[in-house]
């Protein structure tokens, strides 16, 4: 068997998530919406020494702003961002989780008001960066497992 | 701290300071001090469920203050009816009053409500989730009753789990500096988010499963109705439902130092022998929901500041 020189091919420009946890790369696509836009590289299930597997994505010719990237904090929130231009990172950044996410989630609770009329789904972040719990502002139940809530 | 055109949701909306402020405003207006204060104002009773005496209390008191009321009492008269959305009845109602009180089976109906209107929405009641009225008079009675929250053991029986007033107090106490002891059969007791946020917050608080097991010397014991239709098994409710019964036997055991409490409506778990004692003060606390209503419909109309 030959060596693989690239696990996944370096970039020119764009933006790189790397430390996902596998598997859910798909998933942090759809979250920001970049299905669309220009060539993307995925890779699952590659060795970590800090998660085991992990996940990247590489989404060429488009820099992510925080607000955007900040969206994986309840899928990806160990992830970490880095910004390329030419051939360089020119900007490496963390997670944030976001004091509120709206629409971005679904309420589970099939008595809340926002699976009865048609209302923007708005959930309040409570606890910890790294481990997020999110509270509906209607129903106002509270998940401890956020990331299986995402849309 | 202004109150005006805000809307009452949820107790958990209300840090300390807010509490004390809306009671003590409570117990102001029980002493006369803002007699008429609502007059002219008008109170739109929006009950897409039925609720009679929540409905009543609302009533009663804006038009004691002066005030008039209109609304429904039952979904099935009103344009929901009909298919319309709560969004459009509320936008509708809006131009028609000056504060809204509303009962929707759908938890976070008063949420929603409260976003698309301009006038002040009580919440009373929205499904399995809050009802912010009934622990604001909750909580005026025990401050009527002790002159202070600090320092209290508030006990709660009988079924902790679906009972909604009970979550929303023990949240509220415990901004306090209480000491709260649950006690209810292993299947309805206080849920974990309860206890999780009870936690966060540091309160001070111990669970039991027998009335006869708690040695704390309860000031408040706040008793609530174990409903049949939580259990399949008609007898093994018989069995628990007659462990949590507050009789005067019970009531020897709880001293005379303790105050009871209850949401009503009461069915038998306590026993009508306890009415006439100096621990019964659930009428009285029906009653305070009046001035507790007064108040804050004063407060988020603005006519009382």
């Amino acid at each position: 068997m030959t060596t693989r020189t690239h696990k996944v091919y370096a970039i020119e420009r764009g933006t790189v998530i790397d430390h996902i946890p596998s598997p859910m790369a798909l998933k942090v696509v759809e979250i920001l919406g970049v299905e669309h836009e220009g060539i993307l590289t995925v890779g699952i299930n590659f060795k970590s020494d800090k998660l085991g597997t992990k996940d990247i994505v590489k989404v060429e010719n488009l820099k992510l702003t925080a607000d955007v990237t900040d969206r994986l904090a309840l899928v990806a929130p160990k992830a970490t961002i880095n910004i390329i231009e030419d051939g360089k990172v020119v900007e490496k950044r963390t997670i944030h989780a976001p004091h509120e996410f709206k629409g971005l989630l679904r309420c589970p609770n099939p008595n809340c008001i926002t699976n009865v009329e048609e209302v923007t789904s708005h959930f309040i972040r409570e606890g910890e960066d790294d481990q997020p719990h999110v509270r509906c502002l209607y129903c106002e139940r509270l998940y401890k497992k956020p990331s299986e809530l995402v849309v | 701290m202004d109150f005006a055109r805000r809307s009452i949701v949820s107790i958990r909306d209300f840090p300390r300071d807010e509490i004390e402020s809306v009671v003590a405003m409570a117990l102001d207006v029980k002493a006369g001090k803002w007699a008429d204060a609502l007059q002219g104002k008008v109170l739109a009773t929006l009950f897409f469920e039925p609720s009679t005496r929540t409905r009543l209390s609302f009533e009663s008191a804006m038009v004691s203050m002066g005030g008039r009321v209109i609304g429904f009492a039952d979904a099935n008269i009103s344009s929901a009816k009909k298919g319309e959305s709560l969004v459009d009845t509320i936008k509708t109602v809006t131009g028609y009053c000056d504060v809204i009180a509303m009962r929707h089976p759908v938890e976070g109906a008063a949420r929603l409500a409260s976003q698309v209107t301009t006038v002040p929405v009580l919440n009373a009641g929205d499904g399995a989730n809050q009802h912010p009225t009934q622990t604001f008079l909750d909580l005026v009675t025990i401050q009527e009753e002790f002159g202070h929250m600090d320092g209290l053991t508030v006990g709660m029986l009988g079924d902790l789990k679906y009972g909604r007033t009970v979550h929303s107090l023990a949240e509220a106490l415990s901004l306090f500096d209480t000491h709260q002891v649950f006690i209810s059969p292993a299947s309805l007791r206080m849920p974990e988010t309860t206890i999780d946020e009870l936690n966060k917050k540091g309160a001070s608080y111990e669970q039991a499963d027998e009335l006869t097991k708690v040695e704390s010397r309860l000031d408040v014991l706040y008793v609530t109705r174990i409903q049949k239709e939580r259990f399949v098994d008609f007898q093994e409710y018989e069995r628990v439902a007659g462990a949590y019964r507050i009789g005067r036997s019970e009531l020897e055991l709880l001293g005379a130092q303790c105050r009871v409490m209850h949401p009503l409506p009461r069915v038998d778990e306590i026993s009508e022998s306890v009415d006439s004692t100096e621990n019964a003060i659930y009428f009285r606390q029906a009653h305070n929901g009046i001035p507790t209503r007064q108040a804050l419909m004063g407060l988020v109309t603005g006519a009382i500041r």
